[in-house]
Parts: structure tokens; C-alpha cells; sequence
């Protein structure tokens, strides 16, 4: 097989003596759509973290396209082409949403001023591309709805050309309009060779998107499988069990 | 075509003249306050209280804790606190009093009132006021010792060294040209006010017109153009009006025979002469715009904006908060150098006791202006009015005879009342607190 877009190797974390995520290997390849599964506590959050330069590990290597990459902090992450969707959304509520699109990589005029006409220009484009329904380019992001601030923060990652796409629980605090649009955007991203993360508890969905499943239980990997080669009740057992399908 | 059409229809009830406007309603508010307060003193005192000679006495009395509420703004947006400005505005004046009356007339030989002294005073001054802060940054951003603690031990140790360096004594008189920025003693003339103020109406109409363009540039939509120009008018009316109530206030003639007898002239028959603009409200006036702009149309502004708004976010987002910490602790030194130049040139000397109770001016003053303490929101013309409105207060109490303590008793509870109804006001339109 090709060399994967992104490899965490033997990936470790503590936190006060708690291994959080206790030597995790995963990867992921280009065009591809990887699930990350477990309980609440299991380690995904934290394990992704890592890869997103929110957290520092304490043991293990990331590699990107083969080669060795340093993420030290968000920043670093971002040189990779890793963007990352939170499951908090990690929006200033304050201020508007093209503010919150260009966070950290204002747009600035000449004279190093902040751009705010540009930046509103960009995000309508972008938002005009993945929810057309959005008009509320003036106000705060508090004043939006829920779906509303999902597609910025979802903004937020596919503006800045992203190749690596992480993303927490993007559908949890979604309806079903709302979430079936994910899906298709996930779809869409999928078939322009960006290789994405998907955390989620729901496992149609992850059967429903993903080409591969990860397992996590209490820190640890459970096992990788191929989502055609299983069931929903194998994807199950390897979460409640921490089985593998197949070893009784 | 298609834009200016999306624009208007966007399905919302009718809008007022102020949203049409484009004006904040809670500045609005404030004004309304503000006029209302100088109304009733100005009928309690026997039409004294609006008279240029004393909006004059009020603008220059404002300037030194305005310009630390403009930085009291940031770190209070960054949910930080600063307790310790007024003790750092005293060190500040004792190193630039020492300066400038020791160092380098005695020390360096420079002599009384040398052409370099005031300017080596200030860059000492201002240098200090920015590392100090700057040290204060990073005991709050790097070794995470929470703002309150920090700056409560900076209030009494920054107090205490500017005791030590001057042994408690009064320093002055202060350098000739350092005393222009206090206030009376440095005026721009009626000419040069003038000038001043037509270039200003000029800016902004300008600025103005540019926000337009730029807008119409990109087909965002526009405020319709009677606005614009009611805008204009506004703004113009209201920098001439300033500019000319300070300029009709005269110098008295005793004192202009006193400052034609210094030059060794005879004062001509019938001659008067206005203050105009004194050069410590130029002064505020320039920190108002330099903050205005750091907080709207830079990076830095846009990082303590989102910081206060939410840190995690603003981390994950690749913004060093704790550098950042560090910058705006730093601003706030500069600013508190800098009240330090107007408030000891103002009183002419330095005294040991000078900003007292600054601190808490500087904070009521912020948060009346709208500034809330959950972080986030705040504005600096709004920090700078809060000022005006504190010293209104307090100057208008003292004119009307009121006693001492009563005034600081309704000080302290206009500072209550007044965020208690900037929750009120939250609650209605739906911000957060």
C-alpha cells in the first residue's frame, strides 16, 4: 500500500498517572475516512489531540507523508496541512464569523492592518459553498444556531486547503438536515484525496462514512478494521468488550 | 446589483434611525447619562458647571486616568485585573522626577531645564512603564499567577519603591517644557486649535468615506447616504464644538500680563488670548485613536478580542496567549508612564501620594464605559467616557458642596448601580454578561 498521509506511532499520554492513551498506533491515507471509536474516556479526543498540536506526548512519533513531523503546538499542526473540527467547536463567541474563519491567519492590507471587508468577502464565498442558507455575516457567533456554528468552525478547516481533516463529533449537537449535510460534505472532501479523522460515537454513521474503523477502549487500541469486512454488532463488541470480531 | 438587493431584503422587523445609523445604542446610553448629569449640575450650581472655563478644568482633570482606562480595557477584555496602576503611575513619576531634577542636571551636569532633558525624562519614563508591565505579563501569562495577585503585591511594592526613591519628599518644580503636557501650562492657542480641529473633522469624514468605498468595493451592503451624512455631520459638529467652547475660554489678563512681562514685553491694549486644546487632551485624544485602531484593525487587537472572548479557543487557534499576556500587561505600563508625564506635569512636582486610588478610578471608569469583567467586550471610547462621567461626578459633587465623604459614598454606588444596569441591558438584548 501507498505510504499514509498521516502515521501515529505507538502514541502514549498521562495525565496524573492516568495513561490517557496508552501506545496507539494509527493511520491514515489519502481520499480515505478513518473512524475513531470508544466510550466517553476511551482516549480518542486525547489521541487526536495530539495530532493536532493541542497536546504534547509523551511518548511516540507522528509521521506526515513518511517523514518525521515535529507538532510542538496548533501552529505547527497547521504548517502540515492538519485542521482540526472540535467537538467544542473552539469558536470566539464574541466575535463574528469571518473574524473566527481567519483566526490566528488574518488576512492584513498592505500597510499590516487587519482586512475585515476581505475576510467577509472570503467567508461569504466559502459559506455561499456549504450552507448557503448562512446571512448572518455581522454578528457575534453566539447569536447563531448550532448548525449555524458547525459550518463556520467546518469553515474554519476546508478554507485553508487542508489535507488532513480532523473532526470530533462534527454531527452531535446537529439535527438531521443539518447532519445528513456533513455527510455529503465529508463525502466531497473524501473525493478530493483529503484524508479525514472521524470521531464519533454513532456507529451507523461510522459504518455509513468511514472506510476503516479504529477502537478504542480505556486508552488502548483495541484493533483496526476494514468497515466492510463487519458488522454494526462487530463494531459494537469491540467497543462495550474491547473485542476483536472473530476471537471469542 | 444582486448584493445591494440580498442586502435589504434580509426579512427583519423595521429598523430604527439608530440601526440605521449604525450607532451603538448603549454609547448612546452613556451620552444620554452624561448630558443628563451635566444638566442638573449645571442648574444645581448656578450655571457654573457648563462653562468653557470649567469643561476646560474637567477635560484636563480626565486626560491621566483616561488614558490608563484605555489599557485598563484590554486587560480587563483578557479577563485579567490590574490593581497596581496608580502605584506604577507613581514610580513612574518618581524615576522621571528624579531624572529630571537629579540625574541629569546633578549627576550628568546637564543643568536646570536643558533643551534634552524633558525627552530623555519621558523615553526613561515610558521605558520603565513598559517593562514593569511587561514583568507583570509574564507573572500572570508564563508563571500563571492569577492577574488579582500579581498586581495586588504590584500596588504595594511599586507604591513603596517610588516612596523609597524620593524618601517621601515632593520633587519639583518639574522641567519648563515637561510641565506643557499637564494641562494649562501647554495649550495649542485659538489658531492652532482650530487647525487641529479641521484636520481632524477631515480625517474622519475621510475614514469615513473610505469604510464606504471599501464596502461598496467588495458589494457588502451600505448605510443609505443621508446616514453617511448625517454621520458626518455629527462627528464634525462635534469635534468644532469642543473645539470652540475651548477656545472661548480667555486667559485671565492678569496672567497674560505675567507671560508678556517673562518676554520682557509690554501686553498690548485690549489684547486676549484663548487656552484652545491643551496638549494633554491632545495627548488622550491620540491614545484614544492608536488604541481604537490596535483593538479594530490589528492583529494583536483581534487576539485579545478572541482570547477574552474564549482562551481555549484562541489557543487552539495558534495565538500565543501567553505572549500576548505579556504585550498587553506591557501596554499597560506605557500608559501608566504616560498618565505619569500628564498628572506630575499637571500638579507641576511630584508628590508621594500622587495616583492614589487611581487603580480603582481607572477600573469603575472602564466599567461603567461597558467593559465586562466575564471578558471579551469592551471599547475604548466607551472606557474614556466612563472617565468623564467618574470625574463629572466627582467635580460637579465638589462645586454643588457636596461633603467629601457623600461623594465618595455616590461614587461608589454609581459604580454598582452602573454595571447592574449594564447587566439589565444585557439580559434585554441578549449578550452575554
Amino acid at each position: 500500500m501507498s505510504t499514509p498521509l498521516v502515521e501515529m506511532r505507538d502514541m502514549s499520554i498521562a495525565f496524573g498517572g492516568i495513561k490517557a492513551v496508552d501506545h496507539v498506533t494509527v493511520d491514515l491515507h489519502p481520499g480515505e475516512v478513518v473512524g475513531l471509536l470508544g466510550h466517553n474516556g476511551a482516549g480518542k479526543s486525547t489521541l487526536i489531540k495530539m495530532l493536532s498540536g493541542a497536546y504534547q506526548p509523551d511518548g511516540g512519533e507522528i509521521f506526515v507523508n513518511g517523514e518525521k513531523a515535529i507538532i510542538n503546538n496548533p501552529r505547527d499542526a497547521r504548517t502540515y496541512n492538519i485542521e482540526t473540527i472540535y467537538q467544542t467547536l473552539a469558536l470566539a463567541d464574541n466575535l463574528d464569523a469571518a473574524s473566527n474563519l481567519f483566526l490566528g491567519r488574518e488576512l492584513v492590507t498592505p500597510t499590516g492592518l487587519v482586512d475585515d471587508a476581505r475576510m467577509e468577502a472570503e467567508c461569504r464565498k466559502i459559506m455561499g459553498r456549504l450552507n448557503p442558507n448562512f446571512q448572518k455575516f455581522s454578528a457575534p457567533v453566539s447569536a447563531l444556531s448550532g448548525g449555524q456554528r458547525q459550518s463556520v468552525a467546518i469553515a474554519r478547516a476546508v478554507y485553508f486547503n487542508a489535507r488532513i481533516l480532523i473532526m470530533d463529533e462534527p454531527t452531535a449537537a446537529l439535527g438531521p438536515h443539518e447532519t445528513q449535510m456533513v455527510a455529503e460534505l465529508i463525502q466531497q472532501l473524501k473525493a478530493e484525496g483529503i484524508g479525514i479523522f472521524l470521531i464519533d460515537h454513532d456507529v451507523h454513521q461510522v459504518m455509513a462514512l468511514c472506510d476503516r474503523a479504529s477502537v478504542m477502549k480505556n486508552g488502548q487500541l483495541v484493533g483496526t478494521v476494514n468497515t466492510a469486512d463487519v458488522t454494526d454488532d462487530d463494531l459494537l463488541s469491540m467497543i462495550i468488550l474491547g473485542k476483536m470480531p472473530g476471537s471469542s | 446589483m444582486t448584493d445591494t438587493a440580498s442586502a435589504t431584503d434580509t426579512p427583519q422587523t423595521r429598523r430604527t434611525l439608530l440601526q440605521t445609523l449604525e450607532i451603538d445604542t448603549r454609547l448612546v446610553g452613556m451620552i444620554g447619562a452624561f448630558i443628563v448629569l451635566c444638566v442638573v449640575f449645571h442648574l444645581a450650581t448656578d450655571q457654573r458647571f457648563l462653562t468653557p472655563r470649567n469643561i476646560f478644568n474637567l477635560t484636563i482633570q480626565t486626560v491621566s486616568v483616561a488614558i490608563m482606562a484605555t489599557g485598563m480595557v484590554f486587560i480587563i477584555v483578557t479577563r485579567h485585573i490590574d490593581l497596581s496602576v496608580g502605584a506604577l503611575l507613581a514610580t513612574c513619576s518618581a524615576i522621571m522626577a528624579m531624572t529630571q531634577t537629579l540625574i541629569l542636571p546633578s549627576w550628568l551636569g546637564l543643568g536646570l531645564n536643558h533643551p534634552i532633558t524633558p525627552w530623555v525624562t519621558i523615553l526613561i519614563g515610558l521605558t520603565s512603564g513598559a517593562l514593569i508591565g511587561a514583568f507583570h505579563g509574564w507573572l500572570v501569562g508564563y508563571l500563571t499567577i492569577p492577574a488579582f495577585i500579581v498586581t495586588l503585591g504590584g500596588l504595594l511594592v511599586w507604591r513603596n519603591v517610588a516612596w523609597y526613591m524620593t524618601n517621601g519628599q515632593t520633587i519639583g518644580p518639574l522641567d519648563g517644557t515637561f510641565m506643557k503636557f499637564g494641562g494649562i501650562n501647554g495649550t495649542l492657542g485659538t489658531t492652532g486649535s482650530w487647525v487641529l480641529g479641521g484636520l481632524a473633522t477631515l480625517a474622519a469624514i475621510y475614514a469615513l468615506w473610505n469604510a464606504r468605498r471599501s464596502k461598496i468595493g467588495h458589494g457588502f451592503p451600505v448605510k443609505p447616504l443621508w446616514a453617511e451624512f448625517a454621520m458626518c455631520g455629527i462627528i464634525a459638529a462635534a469635534i468644532l464644538g469642543f473645539i470652540g467652547i475651548l477656545n472661548s475660554y480667555q486667559i485671565p489678563t492678569r496672567r497674560l500680563q505675567r507671560m508678556f512681562e517673562a518676554r520682557g514685553e509690554v501686553m498690548p491694549e485690549g489684547f486676549t488670548a484663548a487656552y484652545g486644546l491643551p496638549i494633554s487632551v491632545l495627548l488622550l485624544i491620540a491614545v484614544a485613536v492608536a488604541m481604537t485602531v490596535l483593538a479594530k484593525r490589528t492583529r494583536l487587537g483581534r487576539y485579545i478580542f478572541a482570547t477574552g472572548g474564549n482562551p481555549d479557543a484562541a489557543e487552539l487557534s495558534g495565538i500565543n496567549t501567553r505572549l500576548l499576556t505579556v504585550k498587553i500587561f506591557a501596554l499597560m505600563g506605557f500608559l501608566c508612564a504616560l498618565s505619569a508625564i500628564v498628572a506630575s506635569a499637571r500638579l507641576t512636582n511630584h508628590s508621594n501620594d500622587i495616583g492614589t486610588l487611581d487603580e480603582l478610578r481607572v477600573i469603575a471608569a472602564a466599567v461603567i464605559g461597558g467593559t465586562a469583567l466575564a471578558g471579551g467586550m469592551g471599547t475604548i471610547h466607551g472606557a474614556i467616557l466612563g472617565a468623564l462621567i467618574m470625574q463629572s461626578l466627582q467635580s460637579g459633587m465638589a462645586m454643588v458642596g457636596v461633603d467629601a465623604p457623600f461623594q465618595n459614598i455616590v461614587v461608589g454606588s454609581v459604580l454598582v448601580i452602573a454595571v447592574w444596569v449594564d447587566i439589565v441591558y444585557r439580559k434585554r438584548t441578549g449578550d452575554r454578561t
